[in-house]
């Protein structure tokens, strides 16, 4: 089949483009490395169905600098057919140093077209391009778009099959210096493009605000701060005049299948057990009671405004500028501040949090940070769970347990810096533009994120749940409680029970919190019990990426650092508390 | 003169003479527009010895103070 692929400099729309011409969602951000795999999709053109493919952002495409072999690989005569075509998505408000990759992409003899994206952003920065003359002078298609928009479109699906390589520019004699290429790309530029006095927009001064230190810093934490109040206002209140009411209107049928289905094990399965005879959404632990309630009711309304809150600082393009103002914390754990990107995603979910930490550069730096997000970011899912279950012992429980989060966050970035071996490279990162967030990528985005959550999270959740009523029926757990029982209840302080939820968190840590609740446990007892579930281990999901991203010599390690590490810090909550 | 962009005061602008490192790192540089005869503007320092925010053409960039000591101005 016929490929299209997509390349481009980092953050200059490619994702948007993908998303548009093949219909398929995908997460689209404004920073730099929000994607971090190749994405493939389809299209019909000229009734001929075609391959997309969104490749990695890249700057050039010299060999040697790991982020960008992704493309160079796609690229190579043993993958790129005669008849694939390249889109080289550009920024058109920095033409010039994205033009040094076309020049790369146009030596090589390559089929293209050029889309000059974010074309709306040129008019009020007073930037013009003459895009005629520039088509000229490149000697390939050049089409002015701007995919967030979709303006400009129809005429690039239009162009793509004029699609060619470059007479004037392929190169298969010898290669081009980097000195030569820019000399080339400066003379172009003086020739199609005039800058003029431009008006700074209100957003714009609030860039230099939001990065100056002694500005910059209570902006990101006003910001913050904000994030968990509207995360925190809008969750509640979905539970207490949405869910809560839905599940109340479902019970007096929960009830009748109670009754109709006796004291049979299916009854156990589907309901769950009676808590003075009436089901208790969260202790019942069947299929349709705790099996669908602490996932919709209790779970869902926090992930949902977390993603809500995310999307928006991700689309307004916070994220770089708040990686700039941690940068020096970070490096202090042999990280730099990209690394708040893993942290924030992790926070949502695990798993795209792991997936991030690509775009850190280094093997010791992603190390470091999927290590430190397994151990110390609890997920929304879980935090919710948390929160909805130390909130009634008060404020202070909250805080002992995070701040233990984040002790242990700083000890083990300390540690881990100067006991890894390997480097940690210098800042050099590109801060996108404020951008006006728009509400149709902003919706598309948290519905694939919550559709994820629903699809993925709650057939775990009931796998959860079987597996506890197998798991008590069958005597597995009371056996694995007393081999267990030295270290849960000497070491830690916790009935032996509370293995149960320990097993169960290998599966959805949610659900395992939810699980403390029929136990009884001292405030002391479930604040050490939730910080070891955050702690201990990460979900299985989780797990499957850490262990594709990091491999197995360094999963090991990982491993190992978590179980050594929650111990230690379980063994001293039980002596201080 | 010269000197490097760590000595630049903030919301000032110089024209670059000299990036003191190897070809990699110049070609590094050069990926974000940073290059000889390029002006930039130094938009802020963030404190306790951490990164430099630097503006060239329409790009804002966040660089290491290492690397930003590279980075040679004329004044």
């Amino acid at each position: 089949m016929k490929k299209i692929l997509l390349i481009g400099n980092p953050n200059v729309g490619k994702s948007t483009f993908f998303s548009r011409l093949t219909g398929v969602d995908v997460v689209i951000s404004n920073y730099p490395g929000t994607t971090v795999e190749l994405k493939k999709g389809k299209m019909i053109l000229d009734s001929q169905t075609v391959e997309i493919i969104d490749v990695p952002g890249n700057y050039s495409l010299d060999a040697g600098c790991k982020a960008e072999e992704v493309a160079v690989d796609i690229i190579s005569k043993k993958v790129f057919n005669d008849d694939d075509i390249i889109i080289n998505v550009i920024d058109s408000t920095n033409l010039e140093r994205n033009l040094f990759l076309t020049f790369q992409l146009l030596e090589k003899g390559l089929p293209m077209i050029i889309a000059l994206n974010f074309w709306n952003e040129t008019r009020h920065k007073g930037i013009k391009i003459d895009v005629d003359r520039l088509e000229k002078l490149l000697d390939i298609p050049v089409v002015p778009t701007t995919a967030l928009t979709g303006e400009g479109f129809k005429e690039l699906v239009y162009r793509i099959k004029e699609a060619k390589a470059s007479k004037d520019y392929s190169a298969d004699k010898k290669p081009i210096s980097n000195d030569k290429r820019w000399s080339q790309i400066g003379a172009i530029i003086k020739n199609v493009q005039k800058l003029h006095s431009k008006k700074h927009r209100w957003y714009e001064r609030l860039e230099d605000i939001s990065i100056k230190p002694r500005t910059g810093i209570p902006f990101a934490a006003a910001v913050l701060l904000l994030c968990f109040f509207a995360i925190r206002l809008i969750g509640e209140n979905l539970i207490r005049y949405v869910f809560d009411p839905l599940f109340n209107l479902a019970l007096p049928l929960l009830n009748s299948i109670s009754s109709f289905s006796g004291n049979s094990f299916l009854h156990s399965i589907i309901i769950g057990n009676l808590v003075d005879g009436k089901i208790d959404f969260i202790q019942s632990m069947g299929f349709i009671t705790t099996g669908l309630y602490v996932p919709i009711a209790m779970v869902l309304p926090y992930v949902f405004a977390f993603y809500l809150v995310l999307g928006f600082l991700e689309d307004v393009g916070f994220l770089p500028r708040l990686a700039t103002l941690v940068d020096t914390i970070m490096h202090r754990f042999g990280l730099h501040g990209l690394a708040v990107i893993p942290m924030l995603l992790g926070l949502g979910c695990n798993v795209p949090g792991a997936m991030s930490t690509r775009v850190l550069e280094t093997k010791k730096q992603r190390f470091i940070a999927a290590t430190i997000m397994a151990i110390c970011v609890p997920c929304m899912a879980q935090m919710a769970m948390i929160y909805g279950l130390l909130a009634k012992y008060g404020v202070s429980a909250l805080i002992i347990l995070f701040l233990t989060l984040l002790i242990i966050a700083i000890i083990l970035g300390l540690a881990m810096h100067r006991l890894i071996k390997g480097v940690t490279p210098e800042t050099f990162m590109e801060i996108p533009p404020y951008r006006m967030p728009m509400f149709k990528s902003l919706t598309k985005k948290l519905w694939m994120r919550t559709k994820y959550f629903i699809t993925d999270a709650i057939p775990y959740m009931l796998l959860g749940v079987f597996i506890v009523n197998i798991l008590y029926f069958t005597g597995i757990i009371e056996f694995i409680g007393n081999i267990a029982a030295p270290v849960v209840v000497k070491l830690l302080g916790l009935p032996k029970e509370a293995v149960a939820s320990l097993i169960i968190g290998f599966l959805r840590k949610d659900i395992a919190v939810g699980m403390l609740i029929p136990l009884g446990l001292t405030m002391k007892q479930m604040i050490i019990a939730c910080t070891i579930l955050v702690m201990y281990f990460p979900c299985i999901a989780t797990f499957a990426v850490m262990l594709k991203e990091l491999g197995i010599k360094d999963m090991i390690k990982s491993t190992a650092i978590m179980v050594v590490v929650t111990l230690i810090t379980g063994w001293i909550l039980n002596m201080i508390l | 003169m010269s000197k490097s962009i760590l000595e630049m005061e903030p919301e000032s602008s110089a024209k670059i003479i000299e990036l003191d490192g190897s070809e990699e790192f110049k070609r590094k540089l050069a990926t974000l527009n940073i290059r000889i005869g390029k002006t930039i503007k130094k938009i802020a320092m963030q404190p306790f010895r951490g990164p430099i925010i630097i503006e060239v053409d329409a790009t804002k960039v966040t660089i290491g103070r290492g690397i930003a000591s590279k980075i040679i101005v004329e004044y």
